[in-house]
């Protein structure tokens, strides 16, 4: 561990009290999933910050390049019809 | 300082109370020096956990021996023969197996004799028992979870864990040690009773050491003077340097 070699890297996700999803909160390393739910407990949850974790393989995600930037976002700048500006929320609602 | 409490229940408070602090400070002494950052935070993590269990049982001990004494004086201003911690809590880091181990062995004890103590006659220690034994089951989770994969590793790690608990296995028996202090507080049922905790324990080591295929170390020496204030070598040093800093700053606060 000490040589260089590091181990597998993983995204940490966590759901915090409030409930809702869960979030991404960062990354560590460990060399197997367990171990890793383990060190996001440490690393993360030291503070109350949540009631679960999700540990996922980082070379598990796939992500947009940069490049895929312009077709993949920006038609959608100028579509204003497509925020729900334009509705009346009725008084009962509380948070939408 | 010399202070010989009459009531056999504020030795076993303060007993249990330098094996917390102890133990917390030498996890601490692998702070910003741990094989990785997330396992850095790990031990840093069970240091603090141990600390805050140490400043509860130190209060309830300045209680129960009634020289109201502070947390800081129980450990910055007692010397070496004072300390009544068990010999395995205060043995070196080492490498990393030894850090396993020594965390293994201690806290599989420390559980159990949170669960026991839980149900304690003393309110006061069974209510910190009883907080500490999640936070216990923590750690001898993390230690055992290092055991099976160093156990059960590579060659080399298979090779440092079995050596480290042969070098450790020895001081396991003095956690179990029975004398007048342990036999009045079990009497009273105010504390664990020792036979008990060490069924328990055996059970819990020797089926973690079978899954990580390592080779319980068969008893034989067994040290021991800790709890009567006769430590190894190494604790000296250990306790010099802990407390310095409030020996030369008296009453240092942060």
């Amino acid at each position: 561990m000490t040589d260089g070699v590091h181990e597998p890297l993983w995204e940490v996700f966590i759901r915090s009290r409030r409930g809702l999803s869960h979030n991404h909160v960062g990354s560590l390393h460990a060399a197997d999933a367990q171990m890793a739910l383990r060190n996001a407990r440490d690393v993360f949850t030291r503070r109350m910050e949540g009631i679960s974790i999700w540990v996922v393989p980082s070379a598990a995600i796939t992500a947009s390049s940069p490049d895929e930037r312009d077709p993949f976002f920006d038609p959608a700048a100028d579509k204003a019809y497509r925020h729900p500006t334009f509705y009346d929320i009725p008084k009962e609602v509380k948070q939408l | 300082m010399t202070a010989v409490a009459a009531d056999a229940a504020a030795v076993y408070a303060l007993r249990l109370a330098d094996d917390c602090l102890v133990l917390s400070h030498r996890l601490a002494q692998w702070s910003s020096r741990a094989p990785t950052l997330e396992e850095d935070v790990a031990l840093t993590n069970v240091a603090l956990d141990l600390l805050g269990q140490a400043r509860a049982l130190y209060a309830r001990t300045a209680e129960l021996d009634g020289t109201g004494r502070s947390e800081d004086e129980y450990a910055f201003l007692r010397d070496e023969r004072d300390f009544v911690n068990c010999l395995l809590v205060e043995q070196e880091n080492g490498d990393f197996a030894v850090t396993v181990v020594r965390q293994l062995l201690f806290s599989a004890y420390q559980r159990e004799t949170w669960r026991a103590l839980g149900m304690s006659t003393d309110a006061q220690l069974a209510a910190i028992a009883a907080r500490a034994v999640k936070e216990v089951n923590y750690h001898l989770d993390h230690a055992t979870q290092w055991t099976l994969r160093l156990g059960d590793g590579t060659g080399e790690s298979h090779r440092r864990m079995q050596s480290a608990l042969e070098e450790l296995w020895p001081y396991t028996a003095e956690l179990f040690e029975t004398d007048a202090v342990t036999d009045d507080v079990v009497a009273r049922r105010i504390a664990a009773d020792p036979h008990e905790v060490r069924a328990a324990w055996d059970a819990s080591v020797a089926q973690t050491l079978r899954a990580a295929t390592l080779e319980r170390p068969a008893t034989g020496w067994a040290p021991t003077g800790g709890r009567q204030g006769l430590h190894t070598e190494c604790f000296g040093y250990m306790l010099a340097e802990m407390q310095h800093l409030h020996r030369a700053h008296p009453g240092a606060r942060w």
